[in-house]
């Protein structure tokens, strides 16, 4: 099949060094990944096409670039797969990370992050002599999140590092909770007041596009979520994004459904005067639009069912 | 405008070259004794090959298994060209090793009862093989690395290596690219340890990364110190069709059968006993032979994995469940899937001792550049990645020590100039010249046709005059990058130069042997001959090619014996 790549290319040595699309024409079998298209064209068409590879297998990591607009892993991309009508890829460097030359990014705010969060084994006490003791179970949920290649593919797509670069992102919260989930690691309750932290597990908007875009179905946004779970029951509550779920469960607990007015105030603290200042204009603007919520918060009818719902789940735990 | 040379010298008393698992341990033993080390590598760490192993690492843990039995599998797999001190070591010391790294944090599998459980691989008499479902490399490696991070070992990450420097007979240090500048750095260490990894491109198809150039062995010929054993190869009998990606011995000691054209299940003619888990030389060729006879599917033979059941295929093997879904479109659960041996593992390498010390003073090497030999002429599955930790912790920690003992010695660039030259002669050339890749493909398909499992005079003798003709075309390859910044057209170019070296000594070393060996199999000379060749091939550079020499075989325990399974 004849496809055509659009490739976005950037040589930071060029007399004016901005990026821009090149189209390269080529015949691809029906078996080629999106990788053997580009290996094809830095092989025999353009050796100056700079991108990272090697095991072809996804699991080195290396090959995470934009195609259509998502981050994904090439070498497990197939190109009839992506192919538009015209028979046409776009394929671009990763996303929130700078760009190196063409497909390269830098990954140094990635490792940064990793190296953030602590990423080793922290037991106490003495060595057992042989191997520790763990459940079989417990050790195929860690291999599943363990199975992270560190491609960066979730911090490219992640919404909220794009608007907030110091957020720890999904590849490393999902690596912190690696930890955190170690029988075998003893720094659970440090560990948790550190992820706590502004930047922390609290930062994630749970946009779900690092669980979509995951060549490796470590579904980072669960894990966060795992870690919050663990964060509250450690008692890292005092803070915003901690309050916020707090406040949210006990409205719905309590009415069935949502108090949007209370809410802001419990997350932030009524006494937090900034937070106010900002929130009172989103309140504005939703009022001039004929969307504020009712100021006067009821119960639906079924609240009871919603109770012993929560009944059922917290005696689960 | 000429490659840029840095003028300013980097210090470690220990520089490791690699980042893989071997390169990493030896790093991290380094460290742990005390002395200032790097880690150079043309790769982030975790993108090291290391990571792609699936199947598992030994160790004699269970209560009625036992190092010299392990030994003995070892020994008898190698076809008795093993070092038998060597073979001993690392399976005596693997019990430990592996314990030290469930400390660090892998998660191995467990049994019901918590503790580590083990899975069959072929060549072995018990089941020894622990494992990480079937991402054992990579979770090792991920872990390896959180350590070193943990004891924050430096490491200059995406740095080419070029050349080692050797003054008064000593290795002193190396030159390498930093590819982000393109700029040559010279590194004086007062030990350097090789950890490059495999040279599997030599071949294609292969199942290893295309980062596996055999750097370091090129390196360590060319700077004099001497190759062992380069002709033994061995071929995995389960890459798929038509990438080489592996699929892991794991699924044939789960239980997968297989089958020829016919839907025979055709090991029972070649090895009655263990069946599909024979070792990987027997039951390649068995397959080749298969496909050779006009039993094949599309020069294929079928892996059958359907009678082990959803369940386990998911939980155990479920990397290779996703890789042939992705590649070959085959759903393990319900299909068989095409398979055919393919270039996995390079037996020989830089020679060394038990510690590590390569025949060049100052230079130490560990893992699958290395040949200790624990390999001998045929390595077992999941002893690489024992290799890889136990060696490299001896090197680390042998370099470490008789580092402690030198002083630097003041190097200038000078090294790093001529290398510049050599750089600026490659990319001076025009622009429609030879290239790097149709010539690597040619060899590629040169090493597949006259060393690859089945071999002959006629057909080595034709593989070195493709060599030499390869060698004499590389001369007009040209490169079409003329950047500095992360110039993968020039590092491949330099890759290829490695690679041509070191598939010249094997083809040579091939053709010498006359006998078959291991998975070193001479349709010439059908028979092992331990009067005449129980001894190692050391290969030395020269500027026509290599000289061989030979040198003994160390024979403690274990008397060579008919190898049958
Ligand atoms: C697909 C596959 C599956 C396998 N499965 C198993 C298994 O189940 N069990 C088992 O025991 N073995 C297995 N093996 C073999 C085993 O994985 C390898 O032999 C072993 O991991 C090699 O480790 P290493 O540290 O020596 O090299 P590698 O992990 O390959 O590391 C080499 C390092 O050297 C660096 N390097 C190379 N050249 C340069 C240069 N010029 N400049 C700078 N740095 C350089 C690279 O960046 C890299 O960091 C498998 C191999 C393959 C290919
Ligand atoms: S779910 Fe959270 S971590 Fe994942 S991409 Fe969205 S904001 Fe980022
Ligand atoms: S979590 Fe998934 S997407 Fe993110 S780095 Fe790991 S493997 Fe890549």
């Amino acid at each position: 099949m004849d496809v055509t790549l659009n490739v976005r290319r950037f040589d930071p040595e060029s007399e004016s060094p901005e990026s821009r699309f090149q189209e390269y024409n080529l015949e691809v079998e029906d078996y080629f990944t999106v990788l053997d298209a580009l290996i094809k064209v830095r092989e025999e068409v353009d050796g100056s096409l700079a991108l990272r590879c090697s095991c072809r297998a996804s699991i080195c990591g290396s090959c995470s670039m934009r195609v259509n607009g998502h981050a994904k892993l090439v070498c497990k991309t197939k190109v009839r797969d992506v192919a538009n009508a015209q028979n046409q890829v776009t394929v671009e460097p990763m996303g929130n990370l700078p760009v190196v030359k063409d497909l390269v990014s830098d990954m140094k705010p990635f490792w940064d992050r990793v190296r953030a969060v602590k990423p080793y084994l922290q037991p106490e006490g003495e060595e057992p002599e042989a191997e520790y003791l763990a459940p079989n179970e417990t050790m195929l949920h860690l291999a599943g999140v363990m199975s992270c290649i560190m491609c960066g593919a979730c911090v490219s797509d992640c919404t909220a590092i794009e608007v907030d670069q110091r957020f720890l992102g999904p590849a490393a919260l999902a690596k912190a909770y690696r930890f955190v989930g170690d029988p075998r690691d003893d720094a659970d309750r440090s560990r948790l007041q550190m992820y706590s932290q502004p930047g922390g597990i609290w930062d994630c908007t749970r946009c779900m596009e690092c669980v979509q875009v995951c060549p490796k179905g470590v579904a980072p946004m669960d894990r966060i979520m795992g870690l919050r779970d663990m964060a509250i029951e450690a008692g890292f509550s005092n803070n915003n994004g901690a309050r916020h779920t707090e406040a949210f469960t006990d409205s719905i607990k309590h009415s069935g459904r949502l108090d949007e007015l209370k809410l802001p105030l419990r997350t932030f603290g009524v006494f937090n005067v900034q937070a106010m200042m900002g929130l009172s204009l989103v309140g504005l603007r939703a009022f001039l639009r004929g969307k504020t919520p009712p100021i006067i918060h009821k119960a639906i009818p079924g609240k009871d069912k919603v109770r012993r719902l929560f009944d059922k789940v917290e005696g689960k735990r | 405008m000429p490659f840029a040379v840095e003028e300013e010298i980097i210090r470690h008393d220990a520089v490791v070259l690699g980042g893989g698992l071997a390169g990493m341990r030896a790093a991290l033993e380094a460290a742990r004794c005390g002395a200032d080390v790097a880690v150079v590598s043309k790769v982030y760490p975790t993108r090291s090959h290391s990571v792609a192993a699936q199947g598992g690492i030994n160790a004699a843990l269970g209560e009625d298994d036992s190092w010299e039995s392990h030994a003995f599998d070892t020994v008898k797999g190698s076809d008795y060209l093993a070092d038998q001190d060597a073979a001993s070591i690392l399976c005596r010391e693997a019990p430990g090793d592996i314990l030290e790294l469930e400390h660090m944090g892998v998660i191995f599998n467990r049994r019901e009862d918590g503790r580590l459980a083990q899975r069959p691989f072929g060549g072995a008499g018990f089941p020894r093989t622990c494992f990480v479902a079937d991402i054992t490399g990579h979770v090792i490696l991920h872990v390896i690395w959180e350590q070193s991070i943990r004891d924050s070992v430096a490491t200059y990450d995406e740095w080419f290596a070029v050349s080692l420097i050797v003054e008064d007979g000593r290795c002193r240090g190396l030159v390498a690219m930093d590819m982000r500048t393109g700029r040559l750095h010279t590194f004086e260490a007062k030990a350097v340890i090789l950890a490059t990894g495999g040279l599997g491109r030599v071949y294609e198809p292969s199942t290893n990364g295309l980062i596996c150039t055999g750097d370091g062995m090129a390196l360590a010929y060319r700077a004099g110190a001497a190759l062992m054993d380069m002709e033994f190869t061995q071929f995995h009998p389960t890459t798929l069709f038509p990438s080489g990606v592996l699929i892991t011995e794991g699924a044939r000691g789960e239980g997968g059968h297989l089958l020829n054209a016919l839907g025979e299940r055709f090991m029972s003619d070649y090895a009655p006993e263990r069946l599909e888990l024979a070792s990987r030389d027997v039951v390649s060729r068995a397959e080749q032979v298969e496909i050779d006879s006009g039993r094949d599917v599309n020069g294929c033979v079928m892996l059958d994995l359907r009678h082990l059941g959803r369940d386990l295929i998911m939980t155990k093997l479920n990397q290779i469940h996703e890789l042939a879904m992705d590649l070959a479109g085959v759903d393990l659960v319900t299909e068989t899937v095409p398979i055919r041996p393919g270039m996995h593992y390079q037996m020989g390498g830089v020679k060394t001792d038990v510690d590590g010390r390569s025949t060049l003073p100052g230079l130490y090497a560990a893992g699958e550049c290395a040949c200790v030999s624990v390999h001998g002429a045929n390595r077992l599955g999941g002893n690489s990645l024992l290799e890889t930790v136990v060696f490299g912790r001896r090197a680390g920690r042998t370099a470490a020590q008789e580092a402690a003992e030198e002083h630097f010695v003041n190097l200038t660039p000078a090294i790093a100039r001529e290398q510049a030259e050599r750089i600026d002669a490659l990319l001076s050339r025009s622009d429609r010249g030879i290239r790097t890749a149709a010539l690597r493909r040619e060899l590629g398909a040169a090493m597949q046709e006259h060393a690859g499992i089945f071999r002959d005079a006629a057909g080595l003798g034709a593989g070195v005059d493709a060599l030499h003709d390869l060698k004499n075309r590389f001369e007009a390859v040209s490169i079409q990058d003329h950047g500095s910044v992360f110039n993968t057209d020039l590092v491949s170019a330099l890759e290829l130069d490695n690679m041509l070296d070191l598939a010249e000594v094997m083809v040579t070393s091939s053709l010498e042997r006359r006998e078959s060996r291991g998975a070193h199999a001479r349709r010439d000379y059908p028979e092992r001959d331990d009067d005449g060749w129980l001894k190692h091939t050391i290969a030395l550079h020269t500027p026509d090619g290599p000289r061989l020499e030979f040198g003994p075989v160390t024979i403690t325990e274990w008397q060579p014996q008919v190898r049958s399974y």
